[in-house]
């Protein structure tokens, strides 16, 4: 869609949008996170700055991320070019005592894409017990929640967390969460039904097992594509001075196994585990991770291109070198980081000759960034990238650079 | 603030020594000879925006049920066979069968000639009949294909000898294809009786790219086209799933990829296992070197290559005769298979050989062994050389 065409077609809502700015801009104050220790990465969805206007009950915020890259593959380069992957809006609203509401509108480069990643209501009727439905995040991993760019010290995204768990995977649904805590402990879950997967994700451009396909469906805020909901759990448990550990699952049937009432096929499931972690050292060092694995009933008759397992994930290590006033910004930050990735697309061999099945890839992502505060992030990353096909052949090996600034507003 | 200093001097020293101790801080292109992808040279900027189309549907463009697919199919797109435009592997093995003797056409077996070996989700794949003979053959490289395309059927003729009128011990015929409608003959076909010569395929059962490229789409994907109307599974017609534009952008790309380049053509090794190559008469199937006519393609055009084949068929013995055929070949025959990118194999074919039309043989040396019919006295030979002399036959095979 041409950016013209766009804004006339949206007018209102960016009448709306430029509103709320100009309000919030005059009489806004910024509403501070709750920055204690019980923070988990379930909260990270209203742990963002907000700016509300003197006593109007709604919040606003957001984020932007946009960057420059330079990559070469196999000595053949596109040249520089630069990107604005996203552009998100928040809006929230303390809608009665322990009643809340938040939203999440996500701008992908330009206005190729706009998603409304979160939009739900919380009533608290417990600290253990709150009750959530709208368009909810599935807390699958830890990525999929807290995935907001100034959060982190590198410009892509982590790839396990974007293509096994379709980050930002989100789906219309209902379902409960809870925390509680004891002395350095604090523990937490959240259980949601939702709609789900569809038959993409065995059936796309890509060529092979694609969760992500599953998003194309544009009716999946609509209906539910099987009639089968997406059951989506997850339970962590935090240290306040060791860091946070998390466990979760989500299962579906992503076939459409019967129409009409006529039964076209077996019930195929999709079930993805992930485990999370994060812990800081000597409050210098931050290491985050998280490791996905995604099991699929697919036929063997089918190709087995299209992977019946898959597994990946990353670990990020943060180094804060530098931490105190430059530039005349107190609180700033240099970090040095390294990110190192896997995923295997297809974890298998060939039936026909026994030979593994690839489909695989390796990153190593050392950056540098520069912190002005803890909410705006320069950063520049070097990545270097190894992909080998199905057959095992010899990687296609990719490095660029990106340079990319992303904060919150 | 001495702390601070070191931090930003380790800063400051610490990122340049990245950039500076990595070898390789961006990935070179591999040297033009060790790949087999990319275009002739010479084309103009039109030809090599086709190319570039046709690269585009040859690599990129997957089938998937919503665009084509199948139901029944083996591969998903033609790149899965032929990655890197080399050989396959033999997940994407095609299973050939039907006709069992030479110009059969009567008592062929449902869903001949070619098995669809797998299927989308909520349908069956083809079953192979009960106690058919069949043929497995391994996807073939793709690479200088035009080049084999343009030659005439009067040059190719040249080699034939059907009846080893020289004495020499080997034959060699040409496989006479009945053409499918839409094939148009150019100036270099000739006309026997209606049919024409073959050259793709391991029988050469396809006489130009078109109808290999038609067939593959159809057979190997289960995608019909204007060319290839009829569905796999059903045998009816049905619209096409792919436009004639693509179709002939793929033809185009095919005709344009570039000929694999020999490696270290001029070491010692090399140049004395081409001569042990001559000696025990491997050259008298495997031709080395061809040159092109006239073409509509100005790259294709006088042009001097080298496939090392003869696009005949020759016979092969029993050990390689599956007992299925196509077109006017014996089931012991085979299409001598150019040889050209046997040293790059192993880069498309998951760091192993699969080697012989159904991939049988793992080695160089296993292949030549699995020769017979009239390259058993080549293949003697091999055997009766030292191994000195057998590993520069080996080394020279290897920089093809």
């Amino acid at each position: 869609m041409k950016t013209s065409t766009f804004i006339y077609k949206n007018r209102k809502l960016l009448f709306l949008i430029i509103f709320f700015g100009m309000g919030a801009s005059v009489m806004a104050q910024q509403i501070s996170n709750d920055t204690t220790d019980l923070q988990m990465n379930m909260d990270a969805v209203y742990n963002r700055p907000f700016l509300q206007a003197g006593s109007f009950p709604v919040a606003l915020g957001g984020y932007v991320e946009a960057h420059g890259q330079y990559f070469v593959t196999d000595g053949i380069s596109e040249g520089i070019s630069f990107k604005i992957p996203r552009m998100t809006l928040f809006v929230s609203s303390s809608i009665l005592d322990r009643i809340k509401f938040l939203s999440e509108i996500e701008f992908e480069e330009g206005t190729k894409e706009i998603n409304i990643e979160f939009a739900a209501l919380d009533f608290e009727f417990h600290p253990l017990f709150n009750l959530r439905g709208g368009i909810i995040m599935n807390p699958i991993g830890a990525f999929n929640q807290n995935h907001d760019g100034p959060n982190w010290e590198f410009v892509d995204r982590p790839i396990s967390a974007t293509t096994i768990i379709p980050s930002t995977f989100s789906n219309v649904g209902f379902g409960f969460h809870g925390k509680t805590y004891q002395k350095q402990w604090v523990w937490a879950y959240e259980a949601y039904v939702t709609n789900g997967f569809n038959d993409q994700i065995i059936a796309n451009s890509e060529g092979r097992t694609w969760l992500p396909a599953a998003k194309e469906n544009v009716d999946r805020f609509e209906e539910n594509f099987n009639a089968v909901p997406l059951v989506t759990l997850k339970t962590a448990i935090r240290h306040r001075q060791i860091g946070e550990i998390g466990l979760s699952w989500m299962g579906d049937v992503y076939n459409k196994y019967e129409e009409d009432g006529l039964v076209l096929d077996t019930k195929r499931r999709l079930d993805v585990f992930a485990v999370d972690f994060n812990t800081t050292i000597k409050k210098k060092v931050n290491i985050t991770g998280e490791w996905v694995w995604a099991f699929l009933n697919i036929p063997d008759t089918y190709s087995q291109q299209f992977g019946t397992q898959q597994q990946g994930g990353f670990v990020d290590v943060v180094y804060s070198i530098i931490k105190r006033k430059m530039l005349g910004w107190e609180n700033a930050r240099v970090n040095l980081a390294v990110r190192l990735e896997h995923v295997d697309y297809n974890v298998g061999s060939f039936n026909e000759t026994r030979g593994t099945i690839h489909d695989d890839l390796q990153a190593i992502v050392p950056a540098i960034s520069f912190r002005p505060s803890a909410q705006t992030v320069i950063r520049a990353n070097y990545r270097y990238m190894w992909e080998t096909d199905l057959l095992g052949n010899p990687p296609v090996k990719t490095a660029g650079i990106e340079i990319g600034v992303s904060s919150y507003f | 603030m001495i702390n601070v200093k070191i931090k930003y001097l380790a800063l400051v020293f610490l990122v340049p020594l990245f950039f500076y101790s990595c070898d390789e801080v961006f990935p070179e292109a591999p040297a033009e000879n060790e790949l087999l992808d990319g275009p002739m040279e010479d084309l103009a900027y039109s030809e090599q925006n086709r190319f570039l189309a046709g690269d585009v549907a040859f690599n990129d463009e997957v089938f998937t049920p919503e665009n084509g697919l199948g139901p029944i199919f083996v591969a998903t797109s033609c790149g899965s066979c032929h990655p890197g435009d080399g050989k396959g592997h033999p997940f994407t093995t095609l299973t050939r069968f039907g006709q069992t003797s030479p110009n059969q056409s009567n008592n062929i077996p449902p869903g001949a000639p070619q098995l669809q070996n797998r299927a989308i989700p909520g349908f069956e794949p083809e079953r192979l009949p009960s106690g058919v003979p069949f043929m497995k053959f391994t996807p073939p490289a793709v690479t200088g294909l035009g080049l084999l395309a343009v030659l005439t059927d009067a040059q190719i003729l040249e080699n034939a000898d059907p009846n080893d009128d020289d004495g020499d011990g080997i034959s060699g015929v040409p496989n006479y294809i009945t053409p499918p409608d839409y094939f148009q003959p150019q100036w270099f076909h000739q006309s026997f009786s209606g049919k024409y010569i073959g050259r793709f395929g391991k029988k050469a059962a396809a006489i130009d790219l078109l109808q290999q490229t038609a067939t593959a789409y159809n057979q190997d994907m289960g995608v019909t086209s204007t060319f290839e109307p009829l569905d796999v599974a059903t045998n009816l017609s049905v619209d096409p799933e792919v436009s004639d534009q693509t179709i002939r952008d793929v033809v185009f790309y095919l005709r344009t990829l570039k000929a694999p380049i020999q490696r270290e053509s001029d070491a010692s090794d090399v140049i004395r296992g081409q001569q042990i190559f001559t000696d025990i008469k491997c050259g008298s199937c495997h031709i080395p070197s061809w040159t092109t006519p006239e073409s509509d393609i100005g790259a294709l055009s006088n042009k001097t290559f080298y496939p090392y084949t003869d696009l005949l068929l020759h016979n092969m013995g029993p050990g390689l005769d599956d007992g299925a055929t196509e077109g006017s070949a014996e089931t012991y025959e085979w299409r001598t298979p150019p040889l050209w990118g046997l040293g790059l194999s192993q880069d498309s074919q998951g760091g192993e050989l699969f080697l012989m039309h159904d991939g049988r043989a793992k080695t160089i040396k296993e292949a030549i062994n699995m020769h017979g019919g009239e390259a058993s006295i080549s293949r003697d030979s091999f055997e009766q050389l030292s191994e000195t002399d057998k590993q520069k036959l080996l080394t020279f095979l290897k920089s093809l």
